[in-house]
């Protein structure tokens, strides 16, 4: 069993309890916060693939993943902000009882 | 498989279970933090220093806490605690535990997961920086660009109008 699959293995355990995060908890934060280790996983492989390719100068994994942090930073504020906004709605971050589309 | 790799994926998963199986919402994200940290972590292992630090900074640095504050700013105190999961949680917990069997699946039967490991490779943050200048200058243009709307619109967004609260 060599490493690459070790990594692999653990990011596919991380995307899982992150997946189960966001469709079981009630919680709109939360939900997010498993989008987000969703992320984390997949930066994790691209990592992972980078340094165990044939070509790890050529950089494309770091690249990779330096964008797409950047990109989920951009995402978890405008989340938390229409979380903030749809709280500011209903008063509730409850995912159950936000469930009218009119006001 | 080094003990170094088992400690800190050890860490890493028991942070973001507890990050998404505690009951308190403010104890989760101290818990996600804990499992950020272990994936940094495994970033410098992996000898992708600055894609750790970034990592901490951003990660453990900036979305934990506007996670907090977002817990924070919508706290409402009830007078009886609702359940922390949501009601079709039997269903969620199969689909997450199904997409895990057939990743772990594929990767165990997949041969590109056998190769050893190559020498460390000499990528400094001189490198990266020469790198994101060069040939990867207009990825990084938009990328400010699109940080910059979406701080802006996170604004605008979450902003507290007067008419609104008629």
């Amino acid at each position: 069993m060599s490493s690459l699959q070790n990594y692999l293995l653990l990011s596919a355990l991380l995307f899982s309890i992150g997946l189960a995060g966001a469709l079981t908890r009630r919680n709109a934060i939360l939900v997010l916060i498993g989008i987000e280790l969703m992320l984390n996983a997949a930066n994790l492989n691209f990592i992972a693939f980078w340094r165990y390719g044939p070509n790890p100068s050529a950089l494309t994994g770091i690249m990779f993943a330096i964008f797409s942090i950047s990109v989920a930073a951009a995402e978890a504020a405008v989340g938390l902000a229409i979380i903030l906004a749809a709280y500011r709605h209903s008063r509730t971050t409850d995912l159950d009882r936000m469930n009218s589309l009119k006001g | 498989m080094t003990l170094t790799f088992l400690i800190l994926a050890a860490i890493t998963v028991a942070g973001t279970a507890a990050a998404m199986g505690m009951r308190n919402a403010v104890h989760c994200v101290l818990a996600l933090t804990v499992g950020f940290a272990g994936v940094a972590a495994l970033y410098l292992q992996l000898d992708a220093q600055f894609v750790g630090l970034t990592q901490i900074m951003v990660y453990v640095g900036a979305v934990a806490i506007l996670a907090v504050f977002a817990i924070m700013m919508t706290h409402t105190p009830a007078p009886e605690q609702p359940p922390a999961f949501s009601s079709h949680w039997i269903l969620g917990g199969l689909v997450a535990a199904a997409v895990f069997a057939v990743l772990a699946w594929a990767i165990g039967s997949s041969a590109v997961s056998m190769q050893p490991l190559p020498a460390e490779p000499a990528v400094g943050v001189q490198q990266i920086g020469a790198a994101l200048m060069d040939r990867y200058v207009l990825p990084l243009e938009i990328m400010g660009l699109l940080l910059t709307a979406a701080l802006i619109g996170a604004v605008v967004i979450a902003m507290d109008r007067k008419e609104d609260r008629q």
